[in-house]
C-alpha cells in the first residue's frame, strides 16, 4: 500500500464521517425547531409582537428587535445548558474527520513529493480541508454550529465528488507549475473560497431569517421553518456574513495580484483575460459589488445577501464548470 | 482650546436610516435610537469629522438623494447628472454591470487571447460569425461597450474620491468632537463609581480624566478635553486610516486603470522562432510577428544578440499506461547572449524564470525539433539546405508537421509536406505514429506537390501553411505513390527524376544513437513594458488601502468624571463609525484599564459596581425600551448559554 492509496483510503473515511456530522447537524435543525416551539409556549406570542412593535421607528431596528426577543426567549425557554446537543456531536465529527482529510492532504503531498494542489482533485481536497479548517477555527471565537449542515453539507458534496470524478494519479508537475507561486497563489485562493462559503451560507440563512423575521411582525400564522427561532437576527448574520466576505475579498484580491505576478512570469504577461482570469476578476468585482451593496441604502439586507449567494455560485463556476469545459491557459485539471 | 466650530451643539437627530422607506418615516421618531451596525446618528455624535459619503450611502444624510428632481436649467441638470453618476447606487449597477460584461469574453474565443480559436469559430459559425463578430463579442474587452462601461465606472470613482479627499484632508486636522451630554444613550455605554481619597471630589475627578487622556493617547487616540461645570470629560477619535485606506484603495484602483492605458503604449511584444546553432538580433526585422505600442519608435529596441547553444528537456520514462509517460519538464534554453560594450556571456531562459536583457524579457513559450533537409537537383547541386521549425501537434508525443518550400533550382516549384515523428512505431494499418517524445527511433515521411507555392507574387504566406491550390500532389495520400519515409542520414530520390532529398543527422561524429541527430528550436517571445512595475506597485498599495479599509475600526471614545454625593461617577462610552464589531470589547478593555491606572494612583478608589454592564455584545439587543434609560441596560433575560447566539466577543 503506497501513500497515495492510503492518502484515498483516508479522505473517504473524512467523507463518511462528514456524512455522520451532516446527519447530526441535520437532527440539530430538527431540535432547533422543537426548542423553538417549547419556547413560544413559555414566552406567549403576544410578547414576541409586543416587544417587536414597540420598538424604535428605524424599519431595522424594530426587526432585530424582534428576532432576538425570539431568540432569547428560545434560550429561556429551554433553559437547559444542554441544548443542542446534536450540534456539539456534528462539530465533534468535524473535527474529527478534519484529522482524517489532513492526514489524506498530507499522504498525498508525501506521494507527490510537493505541495498537495496541483490538479482538480488536489485544489478539491485543499479547498475543502481549508473550509472545514475555517469553519472550525471560527466556531472558536463564534458560535457558527447552525451553518454545520451547509458547511459539512457542501464539503461531503465537493469532496465525495472530487475524489470520485476528478481522481488522477500523482504525475510530476508541468513546467509552469514549478513555482512558489503555486504554493501562495491557489492556497489563498482556496483560503478566500473557504471564507466565501461561511458568508454565502450566513447569507442564506439571513434571507431565511429575514423572511420569518417580516412574517412575525406581520403577525402571519406560519413563519417558516421554526429552527430559525434559535438562530441570531438576519442583521447580526448579515454583520457576520459581511465580515466573512471581507476576509474572503482580501485573499482574493491577493489572489488575483498573486496570479498576475505568476502569469507575468510563466506566460509572458500579467493579464491577458484568459478564461480563468477572467471567472478570478468576476467574482472580484461582484464580490466588490457586494462590499458596495452593504453600504447603500436600498441595497444592504436581503439584496446585498443575494449578491453575496450569487458571489459564492460563480465561485463554485469558476471551481468547476470553467476548470472543466472553458477552454484557456489554466489547463490543469488535470483531467482529459 | 483652540476649538472654534460652532458644530458641537447635541444633535438629537433621528439616526440613520436603514431602507429607501425608513427615511421617510424616521423623521418623527420620538426616541432615536444609537448603535446600529455603524449606521447611527447617535445622540451628540458631531459628525465633522467623519468620512464624506455619497448622499445615498448607508451612512449618508437622505436630504441629496438621488429621488429629487433637478432644477430644469442646464447647470440643474448638469449638476444632478454628475450627483447621479458619483452615487453608490451609481457605483454599485455599474461594478455588477462589468461583472456581467466580462462574462461573453469568456464563452467566445477572444482575438487578443486566443487569435486561432476566433478562426475556428468563424470557420464553424460562418452566418452567426459577422452578427457576433459586430457586437464586438470576439474582442469584448476591447470592445466600445466594455470600455465605456468601465471608464464610467472610473469617471464616478474620480467624482467620489475627490471631495472625499478635500474633506478627510479637513477632517485629519479637527479634533474630536464634544463629549455627548447624555451617553448613557449610547449602545456602548459602562459606568463606574469611585469613592475619592481626600476631600476634594472635583480635583479628583479632574485628576481621573486626565488619566483616561494619557491612557487613551496611548492607545494611538487623538484626544480633546471638553471640561464644563457640569463635570469634566475627554472624547477621543481613532481610525482615521480607515478612511485613508479607502481613498488610498480606490486612487490606487485608478493608478492601475492608468498605468495599464499608458503603458501599453510604450510597450511591445514580439516572437521568434530560433533554430539551435542561429542567432536573434532584436531588431524589428528579426521578428517573424511584432506588436507594439504607439510610442515605440522603429529604432527603440535595444541591440542585443542572443544564439542558441542548446534546449534541454527531460521526459519522463516511457511506461505503458501511465498518464506521466513522455511528460516533459526542465525545459531551458541555453543561450550566449551579446550586448553592445559587454562581453558575452552565457545564460538560460525557462518556464517561470523569464531572461532579462536590456529591460526587456525573454519568455520561453515553446519548443520543437527542426529537422535538417537538403535538396539536390538532378545535376547534384544543392538547391535546398535547411532546418525546417516543425510544429508539434502532440506534447507527449510530439508527433510534429512541417513544410518545406523549394522555390527555386528545380523543374517546378516543389512543396513538401512533411510529418515528424520521434520515436516512430506502425500502427496496425501499416500508418506511422510516434509513441514518445524523445529522438529514438527518428522518422520523417514527406507528401511531395510540384506546381506554383504562389510566393512569387509577394503575397505574404505562412512558413507553416503550403497552400496546394496550384499544385498536384506526386507522393502520399492517393496518389498511389508511397510518401518519401527517411531516417536521419538517409537519402532518397525526389520523384519524376528531379533530384534526390537527404535527411541529415545533425548528431557530432561518432554518436552511437540518435538522441542528438536532430536540432531543437525553442519559440520565444520577448516583452517589453515599463509600466510593469507601476502596475505592481499601485495593485500592491490597493491591498495594504483595501486592509485599512476593512479592519481598522474608526470610532469615538469618551470619559466623563461627575461629582454625584462626594463620590467619583464615571462614564465610558464608545460609538463606532462603521463596521466595528469589537467595540464593545473595546470600551469594556478601557474602563477595566482606567481602573487599573486609578487604583495605582490612589487618589480615589473603587466601590461596586453600580449596574451590571450588559453582557458584551448582547447590547444591541436589549431593546429600544432599555436604551432610553442607561439604568435600566440590564439586560431583562438570563445570559445566553452555548445557543445559536454568536455574540462570544460582542460582534454583531
Ligand atoms: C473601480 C470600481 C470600484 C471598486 C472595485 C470598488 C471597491 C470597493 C471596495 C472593495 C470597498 C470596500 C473597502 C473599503 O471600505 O474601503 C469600497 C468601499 C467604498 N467605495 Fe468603492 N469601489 C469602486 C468604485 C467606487 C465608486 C465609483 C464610488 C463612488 C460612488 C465608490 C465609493 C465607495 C465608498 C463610499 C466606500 C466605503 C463604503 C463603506 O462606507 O463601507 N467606490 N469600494
Amino acid at each position: 500500500m503506497n501513500f497515495d492509496s492510503l492518502s484515498i483510503l483516508m479522505i473517504w473515511t473524512a467523507v463518511a464521517i462528514y456524512a455522520a456530522a451532516f446527519i447530526a447537524y441535520a437532527f440539530d435543525l430538527a431540535k432547533r425547531s422543537q426548542v423553538a416551539v417549547d419556547a413560544k409556549v413559555v414566552v406567549p406570542e403576544r410578547e414576541l409582537v409586543g416587544a417587536a412593535v414597540g420598538g424604535s421607528a428605524a424599519s431595522s431596528g424594530r426587526v432585530a428587535g424582534a428576532g432576538s426577543k425570539a431568540e432569547t426567549g428560545a434560550a429561556a425557554g429551554a433553559g437547559a445548558p444542554k441544548r443542542f446537543v446534536m450540534a456539539r456531536i456534528g462539530t465533534s465529527l468535524t473535527v474529527l474527520g478534519f484529522l482524517f482529510h489532513l492526514a489524506g492532504e498530507v499522504l498525498r503531498g508525501i506521494a507527490a513529493g510537493r505541495v498537495p494542489w496541483s490538479n482538480m482533485y488536489e485544489f478539491s481536497m485543499t479547498g475543502t480541508l481549508l473550509i472545514i479548517a475555517v469553519y472550525i477555527a471560527v466556531n472558536i471565537w463564534f458560535d457558527l454550529k447552525y451553518l454545520g449542515t451547509f458547511i459539512v453539507g457542501l464539503v461531503v458534496v465537493l469532496l465525495g465528488g472530487a475524489a470520485t470524478g476528478f481522481y488522477v494519479e500523482v504525475v510530476p508537475l508541468a513546467d509552469p507549475l514549478k513555482s512558489v507561486w503555486l504554493v501562495i497563489h491557489v492556497f489563498v485562493a482556496s483560503l478566500g473560497t473557504a471564507f466565501f462559503a461561511l458568508a454565502f451560507a450566513l447569507s442564506v440563512f439571513q434571507l431565511m431569517q429575514a423572511r420569518r423575521e417580516a412574517k412575525v411582525l406581520a403577525e402571519a400564522p406560519k413563519t417558516g421553518p421554526r429552527f430559525l427561532a434559535t438562530l441570531p437576527s438576519s442583521e447580526r448574520l448579515e454583520g457576520l456574513a459581511y465580515r466573512f466576505a471581507t476576509v474572503g475579498f482580501i485573499f482574493w484580491t491577493f489572489t488575483l495580484i498573486a496570479g498576475s505576478i505568476w502569469a507575468n512570469d510563466a506566460w509572458g504577461r500579467y493579464w491577458g483575460f484568459d478564461t480563468k482570469e477572467t471567472w478570478t476578476f468576476i467574482i472580484w468585482v461582484l464580490y466588490a459589488g457586494y462590499i458596495h451593496a452593504r453600504a447603500t441604502r436600498g441595497w444592504r439586507g436581503s439584496r446585498s445577501a443575494w449578491l453575496s449567494i450569487v458571489g459564492f455560485a460563480a465561485v463554485l463556476f469558476n471551481f468547476t464548470i470553467v476548470n472543466l469545459f472553458f477552454k484557456g491557459l489554466h489547463v490543469y485539471s488535470g483531467l482529459s | 482650546m483652540s476649538n472654534s466650530r460652532s458644530d458641537t451643539s447635541v444633535s438629537e437627530a433621528p439616526d440613520g436610516p436603514d431602507g429607501p422607506d425608513a427615511s421617510a418615516t424616521v423623521q418623527q421618531a420620538p426616541e432615536p435610537k444609537a448603535g446600529k451596525g455603524g449606521s447611527e446618528k447617535a445622540p451628540g455624535a458631531d459628525r465633522s469629522t467623519d468620512p464624506l459619503r455619497p448622499s445615498d450611502h448607508i451612512d449618508g444624510d437622505s436630504r441629496g438623494d438621488g429621488v429629487d428632481s433637478p432644477k430644469l436649467n442646464v447647470v440643474g441638470w448638469l449638476r444632478w447628472g454628475w450627483r447621479q453618476l458619483t452615487s453608490m447606487r451609481t457605483a454599485l449597477v455599474l461594478l455588477l454591470i462589468l461583472a456581467i460584461a466580462a462574462i461573453p469574453g469568456s464563452i467566445f474565443p477572444q482575438r487578443m487571447a486566443d487569435p486561432n480559436g476566433v478562426t475556428q469559430w468563424k470557420a464553424d459559425h460562418p452566418d452567426l460569425f459577422p452578427i457576433l463578430d459586430g457586437m464586438q463579442l470576439f474582442d469584448v474587452y476591447l470592445s466600445a461597450w466594455f470600455s465605456a462601461i468601465y471608464l464610467l465606472l472610473f469617471l464616478s470613482l474620480v467624482g467620489c474620491v475627490i471631495p472625499r479627499i478635500k474633506h478627510h484632508l479637513k477632517a485629519l486636522r479637527s479634533r474630536p468632537p464634544r463629549t455627548p451630554v447624555r451617553l448613557g444613550r449610547l449602545d456602548d455605554h459602562r459606568e463606574a463609581v469611585r469613592t475619592v481619597a481626600g476631600s476634594d471630589a472635583k480635583a479628583a475627578a479632574e485628576h481621573s480624566i486626565a488619566i483616561a487622556e494619557k491612557q487613551l493617547r496611548a492607545l494611538r487616540y487623538r484626544v480633546e478635553r471638553y471640561d464644563d461645570k457640569r463635570g469634566f470629560s475627554v472624547s477621543a477619535e481613532r481610525g482615521y486610516a480607515r478612511e485613508t485606506g479607502n481613498l488610498l484603495f480606490h486612487l490606487a484602483l485608478l493608478g492601475v486603470l492608468v498605468s495599464v492605458g499608458v503603458g501599453g503604449s510604450f510597450a511591445y511584444t514580439g516572437q521568434r522562432v530560433v533554430v539551435q546553432g542561429t542567432s536573434f538580433v532584436n531588431t524589428l526585422l528579426d521578428y517573424s510577428s511584432m506588436n507594439r505600442g504607439r510610442f515605440v519608435s522603429d529604432d527603440a529596441l535595444a541591440p542585443y544578440r542572443m544564439t542558441l547553444d542548446s534546449f534541454d528537456v527531460t521526459y519522463q520514462p516511457f511506461e505503458q499506461g501511465s498518464p506521466s509517460s513522455g511528460m516533459a519538464g526542465d525545459f531551458s534554453a541555453n543561450v550566449t547572449v551579446s550586448e553592445p560594450g559587454q562581453k558575452e556571456h552565457k545564460d538560460e531562459v525557462r518556464v517561470n524564470h523569464p531572461l532579462g536583457i536590456a529591460g526587456d524579457r525573454v519568455y520561453l513559450l515553446g519548443n520543437g525539433y527542426a529537422p535538417t533537409i537538403t535538396v539536390k537537383n538532378a545535376k547534384g547541386d544543392v538547391v535546398f539546405h535547411d532546418s525546417v521549425p516543425f510544429l508539434p501537434q502532440n506534447n507527449s508525443t510530439m508527433m510534429s508537421i512541417g513544410i518545406v518550400k523549394v522555390a527555386d533550382g528545380l523543374p517546378e516549384q516543389l512543396g513538401l509536406q512533411g510529418f515528424f515523428y520521434p520515436t516512430s512505431a506502425k500502427l496496425t494499418t501499416g500508418a506511422l505514429t510516434s509513441v514518445y517524445p524523445d529522438l529514438i527511433n527518428p522518422t520523417l515521411t514527406l507528401n511531395v506537390f510540384a506546381g506554383d507555392l504562389g510566393i512569387d507574387d509577394g503575397t505574404p504566406r505562412s512558413v507553416y501553411v503550403l497552400d496546394t491550390g496550384s499544385m498536384k500532389q506526386l507522393t502520399g495520400g492517393k496518389t498511389g505513390t508511397k510518401s518519401i519515409e527517411l531516417a536521419p542520414g538517409e537519402t532518397t530520390a525526389l520523384p519524376n527524376g528531379m533530384g534526390t532529398i537527404t535527411f541529415d543527422n545533425e548528431a557530432p561524429k561518432g554518436a552511437k544513437d540518435y538522441t542528438q541527430s536532430v536540432k531543437r528550436y525553442v519559440s520565444l517571445q520577448i516583452h517589453h513594458d515599463p509600466s510593469e512595475q507601476w502596475v505592481l506597485v499601485f495593485a500592491a498599495l490597493a491591498l495594504l488601502g483595501l486592509v485599512l479599509a476593512l479592519f481598522v475600526p474608526r470610532r469615538r471614545m469618551w470619559v466623563k468624571a461627575t461629582v454625584v454625593d462626594g463620590a467619583v461617577h464615571l462614564e465610558y462610552a464608545g460609538l463606532a463609525r462603521g463596521e466595528d464589531p469589537t467595540l464593545a470589547a473595546a470600551v469594556e478593555d478601557l474602563r477595566d484599564g482606567h481602573a487599573r491606572l486609578l487604583d495605582a494612583d490612589g487618589a480615589t478608589a473603587a466601590i461596586a459596581e453600580p449596574d451590571r454592564a450588559p453582557e458584551t455584545g448582547s447590547d444591541t439587543e436589549t431593546g429600544p425600551d432599555a436604551e432610553a434609560d442607561p439604568e435600566a441596560a440590564t439586560p431583562d433575560i438570563s445570559e445566553p448559554d452555548d445557543s445559536g447566539r454568536t455574540d462570544k466577543r460582542g460582534d454583531r
